[in-house]
């Protein structure tokens, strides 16, 4: 019998949540709000955080170490299975793009509330990833197959694709391990830390090339899809301002792209998805310049962090829609037709990180007072007297501004930014500021180097003196 | 005599040197890993590592002196 076909037709009931943080937290509520029951987990370092007394169950799963608690397979599913759980959550990060884990949920009789095991297995993987999404016809920038350990190959490499190139983790994502090289001397360095990082983080050291484009936007488009072929792209984010590749500040929709370009390039991919029996949720990242066009990046087969700007445009519950279409619920049965947006949105992610050198900033939340107001949610897994351990990612809260244009949105995240009181750790709020406060970012003039000309102004400087 | 602080609270993942060792400025003393992060801490100046105060794997904060120099 085909284990997907007999999971996919049954309402749920009850489902574990594999994560912590502001993603336990959301998908707490969307399980909430949809009459299900909810089992949280928590380690040792998150025993006490406000959002497993949300939960209808919160269960121990070992110390702080991710190692031992939330990537811990077997572990989690004992538990799911012990609490009569129908199915699991798996967030973003931690286990969320791992086949394995989706698969043996699955042989456990649970439902994996993501795309099937089979996706996670073949876009999870970059080069796979890469090539496969090439012989669909996706638009793809040159890179290198995993190249093996050997100086001479990964030269050469270097050089079939031309200087600067990308050093990544095959099996990575988040930014974690991508260095740059713009020569021989520095391409060995960068692969040799490349590859401790990969190792360490990813359990592989296996690592490719791919040429790198100077200063190209970050943009991304949102699919849900249900497991009958129905797919849906629901518009794009803009996700160029980055600090070490990772997400700083994002935007819905794109601005200043021409409108048809994004529309064929959404229709392309929704059919393209539709035609492989792509399922559930995900998003296609893509690199965006106004030379090149559109080229694809990466394919996250998961929640992601900013789907709440999407969510805020659209009216659309993004995380209430994955549970239902993993659940086996038709497309049309889950969103509007046609989807619509409305004004615009922006998400900041607050970092505990220090604002220049962004150095992580761990450390017991003495204050944490939030802002309120119009057109204004926060997304967090913390309270104020919580302790932010070194042993996860510095994401401490999101702060999503909506707007019926992309001025009032920016000023209204502004506004929020300064009321946000924040003691005991230091954050990047001082940072985010300064780039709403660029004349690059007013003007439209967003790319992934964007950061580095704030940091580079006088102003901020100023502060590390 | 001189303390070098830890710059992040985390875990030591690596100590890349021993007491009674050379160093020159700019080379790596320690690694301290912090939120998924590795954050190598670097040597100001050329000296000799007197004594060494942490373990791998122990947790240190911000500020915390790991090493003593001269």
């Amino acid at each position: 019998m085909n284990t997907q076909e007999n999971i996919s037709h049954r309402p749920l009931r009850r489902v574990l949540v594999a994560n912590r943080g502001a993603a336990a937290a959301r998908v707490i509520r969307a399980l909430r709000g949809l009459g299900i029951a909810s089992i949280a987990v928590y380690s040792e370092a998150d025993a006490g955080l406000p959002y497993l007394q949300e939960a209808d169950l919160a269960i121990p799963i070992g110390p702080a170490q991710a190692s031992l608690s939330y990537l811990d397979q077997e572990n989690i599913i004992r538990v799911a299975v012990e609490a009569e759980a129908d199915g699991i959550h798996p967030g973003y990060g931690f286990l969320s793009e791992n086949a394995d884990f989706a698969e043996r949920v699955q042989a456990a009789g649970l439902c994996f509330i993501g795309p099937s095991p089979q996706w996670l297995r073949r876009l999870g993987h970059k080069t796979k990833a890469r090539s496969f999404m090439a012989s669909e016809g996706m638009p793809q920038a040159a890179s290198s197959p995993v190249l093996p350990d050997d100086p001479a190959a990964i030269a050469a490499a270097a050089d079939t694709i031309g200087f600067p190139v990308l050093i990544k983790p095959a099996g990575g994502g988040g930014g974690i391990g991508m260095l740059p090289a713009h020569d021989h001397t520095e391409l060995a360095t960068a692969w040799s830390k490349a590859r401790s990082i990969s190792q360490k983080s990813f359990g592989t050291a296996e690592l490719y090339l791919e040429k790198l484009i100077s200063a190209p936007r970050h943009v991304e488009f949102q699919v849900l899809a249900d497991r009958y072929g129905g797919v849906r792209v629901l518009f794009e984010r803009d996700c160029s301002v980055q600090r070490r590749h990772q997400k700083v500040i994002e935007e819905a929709r794109a601005p200043a792209i021409n409108e048809q370009v994004l529309e064929r390039m959404s229709t392309m991919i929704a059919e393209l998805l539709a035609r492989i029996g792509y399922d559930v949720i995900g998003t296609v990242e893509m690199l965006y310049t106004p030379e090149a066009g559109f080229v694809f990046l990466e394919m996250n087969t998961r929640l992601q962090v900013e789907h709440a700007i999407t969510e805020e445009i659209t009216g659309i519950d993004i995380v209430t829609a994955q549970i239902r279409l993993a659940a086996g619920e038709p497309i049309d049965a889950v969103l509007p037709q046609p989807v619509t947006a409305q004004g615009h949105a922006i998400e900041a992610r607050i970092y505990a990180e220090d604002p220049v050198r962004f150095l992580p900033s761990p450390g017991p939340l003495q204050t944490f007072t939030l802002p309120q107001g119009d057109g204004i949610r926060i997304e967090t897994g913390y309270a104020q007297g919580c302790t932010v351990s070194p042993y996860y990612d510095p994401m401490i809260a999101k702060v999503i501004a909506w707007g019926e244009d992309r001025p009032t949105a920016i000023q209204r995240l502004r506004q929020a930014l300064t009321e946000f009181d924040i003691r005991g750790i230091k954050t990047n709020i001082p940072f985010i500021i300064r780039v709403l406060d660029h004349d690059d970012f007013h003007a439209c003039r967003i790319d992934t180097a964007l950061s580095q000309r704030v940091l580079a102004t006088p102003e901020t400087q100023k502060e590390t003196i | 005599m001189k303390s070098i602080e830890s710059q992040v609270g985390g875990q030591i993942m690596s100590i890349d040197v021993s007491e009674g060792a050379n160093v020159t400025a700019g080379q790596t003393l320690l690694v301290v890993e912090s939120m998924k992060m590795e954050i190598p801490l670097e040597a100001e100046e050329n000296g000799t590592i007197k004594t060494i105060l942490v373990k791998l794997g122990d947790t240190v904060a911000e500020g915390q002196i790991v090493m003593e120099i001269e």
